[in-house]
């Protein structure tokens, strides 16, 4: 029971990542998605501070916020003159040393340590239960990020359109009237929430592996969008579940091995993909 | 503790040194980075040496400076093989790739940081220390390491201050002129991993990358001479080592590299908003200025269409 809980939580954190990350990759922002998983983590400590509690129903908005305040001061920073690369990484490293210094000085007070937040413990999702009314309703991480799953999906499927125009391309979305910035921070925002969301589970720091690595393999894999999506998020399951085999059998972290094993899986791609595979591309020439 | 005593204790004494010197050698190699916009390559190659450094220690079996810096190497140079490998040969791009990299070495790092950690109970604290370092732990012996370190680092800098300057402003004119761009390009990400191994008990992996951006950005608000901006960089990056250190002797529960990361930060947050040149108050004023005085031309030529 506990395994298929474990499971069932990482397939959501990888469905939710690679159906923003096909978006990110697409419109070469990995890794501002690096930033955000960074930058949420003052984010997360002050709702714990401010709470006292580990309920994500108020973590999320309040970490999320974060990420997207984050977003919005590289994007001020480019425009008042600094260079992209430095602009984002001057404000993902000074809001994680924020957060550092934060967990590490209330770290007494909010039941929160470092590792925790950074590498997560899926391992232990089954045990934290949701109990609503008196009712037992199953693990609270599951909720949650079944919700963030449930929320993602639904507005990338409202929006689709957009969101593809905005990342293909952005002039032409902007001159048939898409308001194309305002689905940029929606996308951000999104992100942010995902990546609070599986803090828990994954960690805020392997969160930027799901959200790149099996988009990434995916885009290697196929040449449209709607495929890339479908491919990706499939990958991302597979890597999760058989990361979690893997960290069972080594008795690893399941992050850890969740994220590399999804490496290996974009190495495969990079190799042996029929299209655009290193290894095949002489084949498909001679022929 | 009070400012009069900080020197007078050994102890702190080799904290503030150490995180001095780190502070200095990551602003002068950071400006090499920033002016290449490779920024984030910095980032990559601190996330990558955690691998090297769990390879290592799995392999000797205890904390050596030099072991782990030959391990920290390795790995930061097989995580830019495989950028480079992504983007030239893959249709990635240079963001997806980076991104990749980091996030797959790191992950792979934090299993063999599970293993390690399983394996035996004792050294498992100074392992943990990596990731965000502890500077109130550093020894002499460390600190002699660190110092060593540091200065090969700013004696290649200075050394090669000129092929770096070139090749990052014109690669195509230091080609043409004999210099191999590929050959000095990888000096440049060894010497970022020799800064990173050294920041690494200090400040950690995860913060390290801070050292080489936030000092270099602060001090390119102030210069537009490549020259100054490094030693500019240095002092800033030395100045906000200085801090983290002193603060952290405050308490214990203080982490000494997130404050000396805040500092630096605070650095650039203030060169920012007042460097005369592109700070946004001298911009604001330049603006108001400039306002003032064509609205007094207009009044002028108003004047003078009045009276012909």
């Amino acid at each position: 029971m506990s395994d298929l809980i474990i499971l069932l939580t990482g397939g959501l954190v990888a469905a939710s990542c690679s159906l923003l990350g096909s978006f990110l990759v697409l419109r070469r922002m990995a890794m501002v998605g690096d930033a955000i998983s960074h930058a949420v983590l003052p984010g997360i400590a002050a709702a714990f501070l401010a709470s006292g509690s580990r309920d994500p129903i108020v973590v999320l908005p309040g970490a999320a916020l974060m990420g997207v305040l984050a977003v919005f001061c590289i994007q001020w920073l480019r425009q008042s003159g600094v260079q992209e690369d430095a602009a984002t990484g001057v404000v993902f490293t000074a809001l994680f040393a924020a957060g550092v210094l934060m967990v590490s000085l209330f770290a007494r007070h909010i039941d929160l340590d470092l590792e925790h937040v950074l590498y997560g413990e899926i391992v232990f999702v089954p045990y934290d239960e949701l109990h609503l009314f008196g009712k037992w309703l199953g693990p609270r991480a599951l909720w949650f990020v079944g919700a963030t799953f449930a929320l993602n999906a639904a507005v990338v499927a409202i929006f689709y359109k957009q969101f593809k125009l905005c990342s293909f391309d952005p002039l032409l979305a902007a001159s048939l009237g898409v308001p194309v910035t305002f689905f940029h921070y929606l996308l951000m925002a999104l992100v942010s929430l995902t990546t609070v969301a599986a803090f828990d589970s994954v960690g805020a720091v392997l969160v930027v592996g799901m959200l790149v690595l099996p988009p990434a393999t995916a885009y290697l894999l196929t040449d449209s969008l709607a495929r890339m999506i479908g491919l990706g998020m499939a990958i991302g399951v597979a890597d999760a579940a058989i990361g979690y085999g893997v960290s069972v059998a080594l008795d690893a972290s399941t992050a850890g091995c969740m994220v590399t094993v999804a490496g290996v899986a974009l190495a495969l791609a990079f190799l042996f993909s029929p299209k655009h595979g290193i290894l095949m591309r002489p084949k498909i020439k001679r022929a | 503790m009070p400012l009069s005593d900080v020197w007078s204790d050994p102890n702190v004494r080799w904290v503030l040194l150490g995180c001095m010197l780190l502070g200095l050698s990551g602003g002068v190699i950071g400006s090499f980075t920033y002016i290449r916009r490779q920024s984030l390559t910095g980032d990559v190659l601190a996330h990558a040496a955690l691998p090297g450094v769990c390879l290592a220690y799995m392999a000797i079996g205890a904390k050596s400076v030099w072991a782990f810096v030959v391990g920290a190497a390795l790995a930061g140079w097989a995580a830019v093989l495989c950028v480079g490998l992504l983007v030239r040969r893959s249709r990635l791009k240079a963001d997806t790739a980076l991104a990749a990299a980091l996030s797959v070495f790191f992950a792979f790092g934090v299993v063999l940081l599970t293993f390690i950690q399983r394996g035996e109970g004792g050294n498992v604290s100074g392992l943990d220390a990596f990731l965000f370092g502890q500077a109130a732990t550093m020894t002499a012996g460390d600190v002699r390491a660190m110092a060593t370190l540091s200065a090969v680092v700013l004696a290649a800098g200075v050394l090669f201050f000129k092929e770096f300057k070139l090749t990052g402003f014109d690669p195509e004119f230091a080609r043409s002129i004999g210099f191999s761009a590929g050959r000095i390009d990888a000096l440049l990400m060894s010497l970022v991993v020799v800064t990173v191994v050294a920041g690494i008990q200090a400040v950690g992996v995860v913060l390290m990358s801070a050292f080489l951006i936030a000092p270099a950005v602060a001090a390119r608000c102030w210069t537009e001479r490549f020259g100054r901006m490094v030693a500019l960089a240095g002092v800033f990056g030395a100045v906000s080592g200085w801090a983290g250190g002193y603060a952290g002797t405050f308490s214990h529960q203080l982490p000494t590299g997130a404050l000396a990361v805040l500092a630096a930060s605070a650095l650039f947050v203030l060169s920012l908003l007042f460097s005369p040149r592109c700070g946004l108050l001298a911009r604001a004023v330049r603006r108001f200025v400039q306002r003032r005085m064509t609205r007094a031309e207009f009044r002028r030529a108003a004047v003078g269409v009045k009276k012909p």
